[in-house]
């Protein structure tokens, strides 16, 4: 397994033509035990993550954080500046009339639920990220457009130049190549 | 993992994508638009008319600053003049790009598919239109930022009991988070023009702003959720923004404004005004790119029908307006409403009830709302009538309210006209620009739609939006 090649190899590209098609090599891929294997498609296709290990998004719970600390400074602001630091009579009201804080409070929410969700999605995916060796085959400049992808890396345990590419062609993909790095 | 039955795009004559589409071509159609096909002479004289009317709005804020807000009409009883009626206006035409990316897609409504892009461009424009009135009816706009807490040598702090300040963390928090779900959309877009670019200065660009984005499955399962939850949260906010600009006059004792029905008749108002504006944008559009596969008429049909149940929510609003005039019992109240059918402003109210109660009904009628020329026509004259809406909220409350010895009337001025121009001259040329240099329909989505009603290839009844998991 440990070839010179597998230094220069970042792995093995199979490419498809539809999502049924990619989606079952997928599971035949996982069946066969490759852990370190993506597949990538031109848009979402159901299931396919999840056929290629377990996987949890952790996204939600980054919004939940977000959208406690976004109300929470809104609330509080609203309470330092109008109660302690400059207490101001307006109609006659409470010094902290709180229904009047819910505004604020709710967009300030909004505001960081959005800011986890947008910055949160692209550091866990590690982005931006310029250069993958994936890019380094011209065909996959398809894989945004109308083909479908599965790359085991050559990193992973299992991986084996030969066997592994006798693997993915029986898999029946328009093609098999070797990702450079 | 759900499901949703197919039910509309089979059933129904008129198809959300029309058939016999592929990947590749959806793909080569979308992207044609901006790195194949030269723009065309529409586009051009769009562009320099909205160029022109952009130099008339340079020419009107850089002698607003000089001379200060006296060259509008505004002044005692009516000190919120054209540039309250604006801001409320644009701000309520963002709304349905909003209203479409966010509700629509959380109501699992696909045929959004292809209007939300450019309906979310339309919001972003929209509401940098809004955002300048109210700066530049400060008077002193280079001190706007007082309009935010931060820590002064005054010691002072905003008011924050006012509804004019939530409408600016409001304003502010939404044009933040339209910007974020727009881009975060455009990201797959943006990566399929870096790999079909053929100038390499053309491929950097697209490929600086796509992110580094290869469509990994992993990566597609966090941006589903991430998209999703962001339309979650942009559809209360939504709500949230216009029922705050209501609350603007909701919160004053002003006849005419004090009333609490405000809030939610500014959404609908809002989302009527927005749907018009798709329409005007749509049609024109989806000619001059050739863009008829993907916004077909089943999309001109279906705005139809939100406008006018939009509409309708509309015409309730104003009739509990009069109905209200009369329950209270109040002098001032019931004036206020005679004044308006029969005052001086009297043309403009029954404009807005031309406009915005008798044309929506001719959207009961299906012939009406497929045919192209006459929902152009309709929808220009329903913003025309969302406009007179808040002319009459803002100035004929106004300009007779409690002390006949405080009446006045309200003229606008040449500066009021070319400021409102000017903001529809930075509408089109943002627009256009945009249409030029970015995808105008989310080609990642629509190959989702390829999928589901997918060309012949697989069984069709079903559909599995991505987003639903």
């Amino acid at each position: 397994m440990a070839s010179t090649r597998t230094h220069t190899l970042f792995g093995l590209a199979a490419e498809f033509e539809s999502p049924e098609a990619v989606l079952a090599a997928a599971r035949a891929v996982a069946r066969a035990g490759y852990r370190r294997a993506d597949a990538y498609s031109p848009f979402p296709v159901d299931g396919l993550a999840e056929v290629l290990g377990p996987h949890r998004t952790r996204i939600p719970l980054l919004v939940l954080i977000g959208a406690v600390f976004g109300a929470c400074t809104g609330f509080f602001m609203l309470v330092y500046a109008n109660v302690i630091s400059y207490p101001w009579n307006v109609g006659g009201k409470p010094p902290n009339s709180w229904p009047a804080w819910i505004p604020i409070t709710f967009e300030l929410g909004v505001l960081f639920a959005s800011f986890a969700a947008f910055f949160g999605m692209f550091a866990l995916n590690g982005l931006p990220m310029p250069y993958h060796p994936v890019f380094n085959i011209p065909e996959f400049a398809r894989a945004s457009r109308d083909r479908f992808f599965i790359v085991i890396e050559s990193a992973d345990r299992q991986f084996d130049p030969e066997q592994t590419r006798q693997f993915l062609e029986g898999l029946k993909p328009i093609a098999v190549r070797e990702v450079p790095r | 993992m759900t499901t949703v039955p197919l039910e509309q795009v089979e059933r129904e004559e008129h198809p959300v994508i029309e058939p016999g589409h592929t990947y590749a071509s959806v793909t080569e159609k979308i992207t044609d638009v901006v790195l194949r096909r030269p723009p065309g002479m529409a586009w051009w004289v769009g562009l320099m008319i909205g160029m022109g009317l952009l130099g008339l709005f340079a020419i009107a804020v850089t002698y607003l600053v000089v001379k200060g807000i006296g060259i509008w009409g505004v002044n005692i009883p009516v000190a919120w003049g054209f540039a309250i009626v604006n801001f409320v206006w644009w701000i309520g035409i963002g709304h349905a790009g909003t209203f479409i990316s966010a509700m629509l897609l959380l109501m699992r409504q696909h045929w959004r598919t292809s209007i939300n892009r450019f309906a979310e461009a339309m919001t972003l424009f929209a509401v940098m239109c809004a955002g300048l009135f109210p700066l530049l009816h400060l008077g002193r706009i280079w001190r706007f930022y007082y309009l935010f807490p931060y820590p002064n040598p005054m010691q002072l702090w905003p008011q924050f009991r006012s509804p004019l300040v939530w409408d600016v963390f409001a304003v502010s928090t939404y044009f933040t988070v339209s910007l974020l779900f727009w881009y975060l959309g455009l990201v797959p877009d943006l990566a399929t023009l870096r790999d079909r670019a053929r100038n390499r200065a053309v491929r950097m660009i697209y490929g600086i702003f796509a992110l580094g984005w290869r469509g990994s499955a992993r990566h597609w399962r966090r941006y589903q959720s991430a998209y999703l939850l962001l339309g979650g949260l942009a559809a209360p906010l939504v709500v949230s923004v216009h029922s705050i600009v209501g609350m603007d006059f909701a919160a004053a004792v002003v006849p005419g404004w004090h009333t609490t029905i405000f809030p939610p008749y500014f959404v609908a108002g809002a989302i009527f005004s927005g749907f018009a504006m798709v329409l005007t944008l749509a049609i024109p559009m989806r000619w001059a790119f050739g863009l008829q596969d993907f916004i077909t008429i089943r999309h001109i049909d279906n705005c139809g029908k939100l406008l006018l149940v939009t509409g309708l929510i509309v015409a309730y609003g104003y009739s509990a307006e009069l109905f209200m005039g009369w329950y209270s019992g109040d002098s001032y109240e019931m004036y206020m409403n005679l004044n308006r059918a029969l005052g001086p402003y009297r043309w403009a109210y029954w404009t807005l009830i031309l406009c915005n109660v008798i044309t929506p009904q001719f959207l009961w009628i299906r012939a009406v709302r497929q045919s192209i020329p006459l929902m152009f026509v309709i929808a220009l004259i329903v913003q025309l009538g969302m406009w007179m809406e808040r002319f009459v909220i803002v100035i004929t409350s106004l300009h007779r309210d409690f002390m006949p010895g405080a009446w006045g009337v309200y003229y606008p001025t040449f500066w009021d006209y070319a400021t409102l121009l000017g903001t529809i001259g930075l509408f089109f040329t943002g627009f256009l620009l945009f249409a030029k240099f970015l995808p105008v329909i989310s080609i990642s989505e629509v190959r989702e739609l390829v999928h589901a009603s997918d060309g012949g290839r697989h069984e069709p009844g079903e559909f599995h939006p991505s987003y639903v998991h």
